[in-house]
């Protein structure tokens, strides 16, 4: 089964930009969060993650602070 | 494989000169570990000819676009360990594989330079943030300090008064450093606090940061930030590029077509001396770059 895939993000962060177009090459559905718009999304990813800083990806309730593309990977199984 | 040519870095410099190389058909590999280099974290840009307005993320669309109607293959991602020169062929050793090229351009660029203060790496993530395009909108209707007094220092106040609630510009000068209009924009504020001859001392927290301790004429005093954007300049990645002469800013020594003292080492833009770190300028010397690598190579 899909994993669940929430991507935590600010519009001018270019990780950001790296990680969305990283999963959308890879063929991966995901919920894009963007937290500079939803200060209770941020407040949520700053709880999940336990740091102020973007990206962050939840994958199945595991966190990732930042775009590491092997980390994130290995994770999906991809 | 030996290339023609091995561009490293992919920030202005970088992309312009793989376009003027791919457009001499040279044999060409681009190495970086990202696209667009600082131009990517930067804010807005108003000053790159033909446009009036664009944003760092935005430009970088536009080079990465550029660079791909050429096919130019660019290996994203890897680190420079080493590069050395055996005779004619200059040796390029990455963290993940070993290159030959019969020469290169080195344009990898500055990186943020970090206070060094206590608590600074403490709470990196956790408050403390080098990039206010990125991790300013965590910090909402917060109380905020900015340190430095340059361009990026204003232009992470301007980005940040959309945002914060209250700004503190720390900066250890005897008055602002950026330009003009961007002094204008943030004296217009009335968020912004500018703090001249003031310089960090450490930042302190629990979980996350709750204050940092300044010291401003002889004095220490802490001010109620959650935030801290570390603004204080850059510097070059060049620890790499042993036995090509430096100056005492660790900068790439260039002379005014690029080359280093090593033949069939160029470099360009804000890695080397050249004055004015600027995009347009580091456009500019990567340019002129590959066409000082092209004319070595014909030549040879």
């Amino acid at each position: 089964m899909d994993k669940k895939v929430i991507t935590y993000t600010t519009q001018g962060c270019p990780h950001c930009i790296g990680l969305k177009e990283f999963l959308t090459e890879k063929g991966i559905s995901f919920e894009s969060i963007d937290v500079s718009s939803d200060p209770a999304k941020a407040d949520e990813m700053v709880k999940k993650s336990g740091q102020m800083g973007v990206p962050v990806v939840d994958i199945d309730g595991e966190i990732i602070v930042g775009f590491d593309k092997d980390i994130i990977s290995q994770r999906l199984g991809i | 494989m030996v290339y023609d040519l091995v561009v490293i870095g992919a920030g202005p410099a970088g992309i312009t000169a793989s376009i003027y190389a791919a457009r001499k058909k040279m044999g060409l590999l681009v190495i970086s570990k990202d696209i667009g280099g600082q131009t990517a974290w930067s804010g807005d840009i108003e000053n790159y000819t033909g446009y009036q307005f664009i944003t760092g993320p935005e430009l970088t669309k536009r080079f990465k676009d550029h660079i791909a109607t050429y096919g130019i293959q660019v290996n994203e991602g890897e680190d420079i360990l080493t590069l050395k020169k055996d005779r004619a062929i200059i040796s390029i050793r990455t963290d993940n594989a070993l290159y030959q090229s019969r020469s290169v351009i080195i344009a990898s660029g500055k990186m943020p330079k970090e206070l060094g203060v206590e608590g600074e790496k403490e709470f990196k993530g956790k408050g403390v943030a080098y990039c206010a395009t990125c991790d300013g909108p965590l910090f909402t209707k917060k109380q905020v300090a900015i340190i430095g007094g340059g361009n990026s220092a204003l232009d992470a106040a301007i980005g940040l008064e959309r945002i914060a609630d209250k700004i503190y510009i720390i900066n250890i000068e005897k008055a602002l450093t950026a330009d003009e209009v961007m002094q204008d924009a943030v004296k217009k504020s009335s968020k912004v606090t500018v703090l001249n001859e003031s310089r960090i001392v450490s930042v302190k927290g629990n979980e996350f940061v709750q204050a940092i301790e300044i010291e401003q004429n002889n004095v220490k005093r802490d001010i109620a930030v959650e935030g801290v954007f570390v603004e204080i300049g850059l510097v070059p990645n060049s620890g790499f590029a042993e036995g090509v002469d430096k100056n005492s800013l660790n900068e790439i020594m260039v002379n005014c077509v690029c080359e280093t003292n090593i033949a069939g080492i160029f470099a360009a833009g804000d890695v080397t001396n050249v004055p004015e770190k600027q995009i347009i300028v580091a456009a500019g010397e990567g340019a002129k770059a590959a066409l000082s690598a092209f004319r070595y190579l014909i030549n040879k």
